[in-house]
């Protein structure tokens, strides 16, 4: 199984959580023109977490996501990846903004799943998977096609290889694109409400995948979501974001059964009310 | 009527020169437009200057005067060239400046989100542009590419002016030498129509071979 790559250290790494941070994020400020969005947010993530970000639409979830994967700026503070800063380098012993061989170079430990898949309409399913790691680490092609059969076998879609993307249902698009981020072996996958967008029959095919590679994979997973059962279930700690801070964070125990805080209570009850499971 | 056959030929001679003329200033303007259209959006500032630069002038002025300067003004800077070359260069450099803007146009036309997965799989600015937006952006450009080579080909009556025996140029031999109007001017409009529906027919299946596997998604 292709589990088992990913699983080197396997269950050493949930055991590792005081190494160094493999995330560290200090005082963190993202604005769009005048709008403050993200406001001195500092929090770390260790090796092997899988971390669920819940919170108010508009809190910023996404947009910490996207500055970790650098298709954001970031309008002040740090970001550090496996020990070295994202958006800084140094040179000649001062520090200065990354540029973007340095922003290449970092993105190597990141890889991201989004909500509409953004899988590429004209290459087929497994050419979709290949690409990049033959582009970016040299894998010649039938290494990189037998990884990708191996992958399209672990999210079920073996006999998908040669489809179109056009060809397939959301729930086997979103299962393509988590195969596409997989094979480049990220150390840290971000994921993006990766169901929101697919009807409610198709969304527990592709829970069913995230939950094997949470259960499965020493990679480190942030995973924005409102499927409050999924993160309770996925989740070794939860991060409730209110305007783009952390108002509350714990063990998924502790935010959904004992918030603390007022503001995490009415969260969940309105999105209860809502008609998400928790 | 047997003389009119000699007349025909030499009507043809300017169809081969116009085809010549629309072949290479296709050909020109198409290498043309997508460096231009690429520097347009390039990351470097000072390339996207030159490109806007390049753009707004060709489109501002009007083919007469390009040509003009690049077969009579040029040559005042030591660089002579042929009444063809001329051509060629105006007609590809006027037509690439309308064809850069539909590079342009195309790429920025791919959504988003495909350029945002190619970060994320950390492809390189070229392998971005080369695997994921070119191959999207194509079959928005082609047909008013079509378009484009047919205004070309119509341009190609101007080198008459500078004296290149282009089918217009030769139909007026023709009517000069024979009096005749109608006749080598029915001709011309003939060729030129039969050629504007050859174009368009290469064009459409062009854009039928790249458009291909990418059904469904637009
Ligand atoms: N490109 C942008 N330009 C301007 N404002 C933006 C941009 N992207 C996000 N925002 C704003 O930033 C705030 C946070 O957005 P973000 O998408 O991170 O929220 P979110 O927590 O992911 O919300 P949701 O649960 O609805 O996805 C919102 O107010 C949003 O309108
Ligand atoms: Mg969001």
């Amino acid at each position: 199984m292709i589990v088992h790559q990913f699983n080197a250290a396997g269950s050493k790494a949930r055991q590792d959580l005081d190494d160094a941070p493999i995330i560290r994020i200090h005082d963190l400020r993202k604005s769009f023109g005048s709008l403050t969005v993200i406001d001195g947010l500092s929090f770390e993530v260790h090796r092997g977490e899988k971390l669920a970000l819940i919170g108010p639409s508009g809190s910023g979830k996404t947009t910490i996501l996207r500055m970790l994967m650098t298709l954001e700026t970031i309008s002040g503070g740090r970001i550090e990846v496996c020990g070295e800063p994202l958006y800084h380098m140094s040179r000649n012993g001062a520090e200065v903004p990354a540029d973007e061989a340095h922003l290449h170079e970092m993105r190597r430990h990141i890889g991201m799943v989004f909500q509409h898949f953004n899988l590429f309409p004209h290459k087929s399913v497994i050419d979709n998977i290949t690409l990049a790691p033959m582009l970016t680490q040299g894998v010649a092609r039938a290494d990189a096609e037998r990884q990708a059969r191996e992958l399209l076998e672990m999210v079920g879609l073996a006999d998908k290889e040669a489809s179109m993307p056009s060809q397939l249902s959301g729930g086997q698009k979103q299962r393509v694109a988590i195969a596409r981020a997989l094979a480049l072996k990220p150390e840290i996958m971000l994921f993006d409400e990766v169901t929101s967008a697919l009807d409610p029959e198709l969304v527990e095919e592709v829970l069913e995948v995230m939950k094997r590679l949470a259960a499965e994979t020493d990679m480190t997973m942030l995973l924005v979501t409102h499927e409050m059962g999924f993160a309770r279930e996925f989740a070794d700690r939860v991060l409730f974001f209110d305007r783009g801070r952390i108002c509350e964070q714990g063990t998924p125990e502790q935010i959904f059964t004992n918030p603390a805080q007022d503001r995490t209570r009415t969260f969940l009850r309105k999105i209860i009310a809502a008609g998400h499971r928790v | 009527m047997g003389d009119w056959t000699g007349y025909l030929l030499l009507i043809l001679d300017g169809a081969w020169v116009t085809v010549r003329l629309t072949v290479m200033g296709c050909a020109l303007a198409l290498v043309v437009a997508f460096i231009a259209g690429l520097g347009r959006i390039a990351p470097w500032a000072p390339v996207r200057w030159l490109a806007t630069a390049y753009i707004e002038i060709f489109r501002g002025t009007s083919i007469f005067v390009q040509l003009f300067w690049i077969y009579f003004v040029l040559p005042l800077t030591g660089v002579a060239l042929t009444p063809m070359q001329a051509g060629v260069l105006a007609l590809g450099l006027n037509v690439g400046a309308y064809g850069a803007e539909v590079v342009r146009g195309a790429i920025l036309a791919v959504p988003r989100d495909q350029y945002e997965a190619t970060v994320a799989l950390n492809l390189t600015g070229w392998q971005r542009l080369r695997h994921v937006i070119l191959p999207q952006a194509l079959p928005l450009m082609l047909p008013t590419f079509g378009n484009n080579a047919i205004e070309l080909l119509k341009a190609t009556a101007v080198v008459s002016l500078i004296s290149l025996s282009d089918m217009t140029f030769q139909a007026q031999i023709v009517r000069s030498q024979t009096g005749n109007t109608i006749l080598p001017f029915v001709t011309i409009l003939v060729i030129y129509f039969a050629l504007s529906l050859l174009i368009a027919a290469i064009m459409g299946r062009i854009e039928r071979r790249v458009t291909r596997g990418l059904d469904g998604v637009r």
